[in-house]
């Protein structure tokens, strides 16, 4: 026996919904298309101003007029210049000493916030408003607040008895880097509270639970518990933490300008002064490519080493 | 750290510079022709000079149809911001830039050649010679005098009575200058609140403005005629550093002298606590009604007098479309009208050498006297001024700090990282 099915006639009102065209029956055409408006944008804001850096890296660019080719001149001179070399030092150092102490009290503050108790609203919020001020802004404040003329934090020290006399928070290297520092934990603190305590917070209850039912002390479950179910979290601020650092600008740029001789000038610094103090627009893009590369180079093995310990 | 990546900014630039910039001549000569009307030029200015400019601008869009809209732009920020309008040939009609910036902006074809313009100004032998020597490159003009700013010494008359100096008796070497400030300093300075003197002691612009008129008063030179070898580690400057180097020493310096990174170093005369130091002659029109204070020419350790001509100049830019437009506007700051009843009236230094004596300067003494430094006073010229001298990260800044506050004996060391910068 066999059961034949009759062709609906044509001009029927199955027939009446147009067919998608064949170009768009694929799967694959439909995912493009999708992905197409991201696509767009990150090929006009990134991918092409990439290839233009590092096109204009190969040249030497004047402000106004045409660029001429000097491949590899932008490059071989970066040996050459001395600020660049310093400042590689002092960024890696800046980045070591703000990783390590925007993740402690990152983590000491969103331990303390993380769970619901009357007021905790209140410490939550105060803990991240700083990171609504711009960053700029915020440097400024530091730069307006410490200053020995007409700032508040001396006169306020020396009534409290603290100090004799205006102490000199951007007067010697190592002053301005710690003044530095305390303006970075200000400002970011808050928000890297605000990851870990996502981290935190997706912590099972139970498993906390079934660790304080087997006898675990506050110790344990924090070096069992917490800080391993936290690493993909710590993972995301580090990887966060060490990239900004190493683009560190307006901190210096703002509030210690550099100084005091250049013992503050940072990796971008020297960027901004080749291209815009000495208008070497090539110099300053190989520079550019140069962060680029070791930044991308560290983030790989940055995110190496963490998916290896998991 | 920070969420928003300077990498980013940087790569935006770039493509704005890219993108825009196309094969171009650079700056051209153009011959003079009647300037368009109804037209509305553009104009950047730093803010270091906003009120003179606001004051020219404000008053040549009252008496001519062709307008200027005039942008000032944070005196930190305008080199940068020049570098990246000229990237993106995005100029403005016309700009104002520091005087000592001008060769490597005329050296880079920012500026449009204007001989011809200025051979039938009337006056052009009358020109501030510093600024147009500056705006000079191969034997063409490129820039007019647009504000001047001279280096000279204020000291306060109260506090030299009170410290028991003649309050008419300013200093007339840099030696008296440094007796008349310990003396402030050691009379008045107790409680911590008047010092003898203060100077941008983290500053390179300012050390150059303060410091380098000693130097030509003691008949020395700080460089070559060419700008590129220094003369900054052997006397007459090395004996200047010294007498700055006692006085910061000795406490007679304000405390945070050494920190003062330039933007306020200006402020604290106004306030009545400091008894003589160097300061900018466009700043005696925005001093305290009420505050008496003599003005003295810079003066060499044992004599002399000069000052550091700086300020202004103006000029088209390479890539502006109105540019008949545009130099009416600059002829017109330079005219007697513009000079006399707009700058001289307003106490400020005039760009003309036959108008100093004109009805307002004569007036006040001290402008006369400011006036007459014109001619005296030098600008250096180096290619590489800013970036060698400016430039907080720049070489002449930590030979500056090491003759003051550190170890003076690196000076030939850091000198030879000034040549290099001048010779790049």
């Amino acid at each position: 026996m066999s059961i034949t099915l009759d062709r609906p006639p044509r001009g029927t009102a199955h027939q009446s919904a147009p067919s998608p065209p064949p170009w768009w029956r694929g799967r694959k055409a439909q995912g493009w298309a999708y992905a197409a408006p991201t696509a767009l944008i990150v090929g006009v804001l990134f991918v092409v101003p990439l290839i233009l850096v590092v096109w204009m890296s190969l040249h030497r660019w004047p402000l106004l007029g045409p660029a001429t080719f000097n491949a590899p001149d932008n490059y071989t001179k970066i040996a050459d210049n001395p600020l660049f070399l310093d400042a590689v030092v002092f960024t890696l150092k800046y980045t070591v000493i703000i990783t390590v102490l925007l993740s402690a009290v990152a983590l000491g503050l969103a331990l303390l916030v993380q769970e619901r108790r009357p007021g905790v609203g209140f410490f939550r919020t105060a803990f991240f408003l700083p990171g609504a001020v711009g960053f700029a802004a915020a440097a400024l404040l530091f730069y307006g607040m410490l200053n020995n003329e007409f700032g508040p934090i001396d006169p306020l020290l020396q009534s409290l008895g603290i100090t004799d006399e205006p102490v000199k928070w951007i007067g010697t290297p190592d002053a301005a880097l710690f003044s530095t520092i305390a303006l970075v934990l200000w400002r970011f603190a808050g928000f890297n509270m605000l990851i870990l305590l996502t981290g935190l917070q997706a912590i099972p209850v139970e498993v906390y639970e079934a660790a304080r039912s087997d006898g675990a002390n506050r110790w344990q479950i924090f070096t069992k518990i917490t800080m391993p179910l936290l690493r993909p979290t710590i993972a995301l601020m580090l990887i966060l933490s060490v990239t900004g650092s190493l683009l560190a600008f307006d901190q210096f740029f703002i509030f210690t300008n550099g100084g005091p001789d250049n013992s503050t000038v940072s990796m971008v610094m020297v960027v901004y002064r080749e291209a815009f103090f000495r208008f070497d627009l090539g110099g300053a893009a190989a520079i550019s490519v140069v962060l680029l590369v070791a930044l991308v180079a560290l983030n790989v093995l940055q995110m190496r080493v963490l998916r290896r310990s998991r | 750290m920070t969420p928003r990546s300077p990498r980013r900014r940087l790569a935006g630039v770039a493509l704005f510079a890219l993108a825009a910039v196309t094969a171009c001549g650079g700056a051209e000569q153009q011959t003079a022709r009647p300037a368009e009307q109804g037209v509305t030029i553009t104009m950047w200015t730093r803010a270091a000079t906003q009120a003179q400019s606001e004051r020219l601008v404000a008053a040549y869009n009252k008496s001519h149809k062709n307008q200027v809209k005039l942008t000032v732009i944070p005196t930190d920020n305008y080199q940068p911001r020049i570098a990246a309008a000229a990237g993106a040939r995005q100029l403005p009609d016309v700009f104002a830039a520091d005087v000592i910036f001008v060769p490597n902006y005329t050296s880079q074809g920012l500026f449009l050649d204007v001989t011809d313009r200025v051979a039938a100004l009337p006056f052009k032998d009358s020109l501030a010679p510093s600024h147009m020597k500056l705006g000079t490159r191969d034997g063409r003009f490129y820039t007019l005098p647009h504000t001047l700013d001279l280096s000279v010494w204020f000291w306060n008359k109260d506090l030299y009575e009170k410290a028991g100096l003649d309050p008419e008796k300013g200093p007339t070497t840099l030696k008296e200058f440094a007796e008349q400030a310990t003396t402030v300093d050691e009379k008045l300075g107790k409680d911590g609140k008047v010092h003898g003197t203060f100077f941008g002691g983290n500053c390179g612009g300012c050390y150059v403005f303060t410091f380098w008129p000693s130097v030509w008063a003691a008949g020395g030179q700080v460089m070559n005629p060419e700008g590129t070898a220094s003369f900054n580690d052997r006397a007459p400057m090395t004996d200047v550093f010294k007498v700055y180097r006692d006085l910061y020493a000795k406490g007679v310096t304000g405390p945070t002298a050494k920190e003062e990174q330039g933007p306020t170093w200006t402020g604290f005369f106004p306030k009545g606590e400091i008894g003589v130091m160097p300061m900018p002659s466009t700043t005696l029109g925005s001093m305290p009604k009420d505050m008496k204070i003599g003005v003295a020419p810079i003066a060499g350790p044992d004599g002399g007098e000069s000052t550091f001509v700086g300020g202004d100049s103006i000029g088209i830019s390479a890539t502006s479309e109105h540019a008949d437009a545009a130099w009416e506007f600059l002829a017109w700051t330079v005219s007697d009208e513009a000079q006399v009843e707009v700058m001289a009236k307003n106490k400020d230094v005039l760009a003309r050498t036959d108008l100093a004596g004109n009805k307002y300067s004569s007036e006040d003494p001290r402008v006369v006297l400011i006036n007459s430094l014109v001619a005296k006073g030098q600008t250096p010229y180096a290619p590489r001024f800013g970036e060698t001298f400016n430039d907080p990260q720049g070489p002449w800044l930590r030979l500056a700090r090491e003759a003051v506050f550190g170890d003076a004996g690196k000076l030939p060391q850091r000198n030879a990282e000034i040549d290099k910068s001048l010779q790049q």
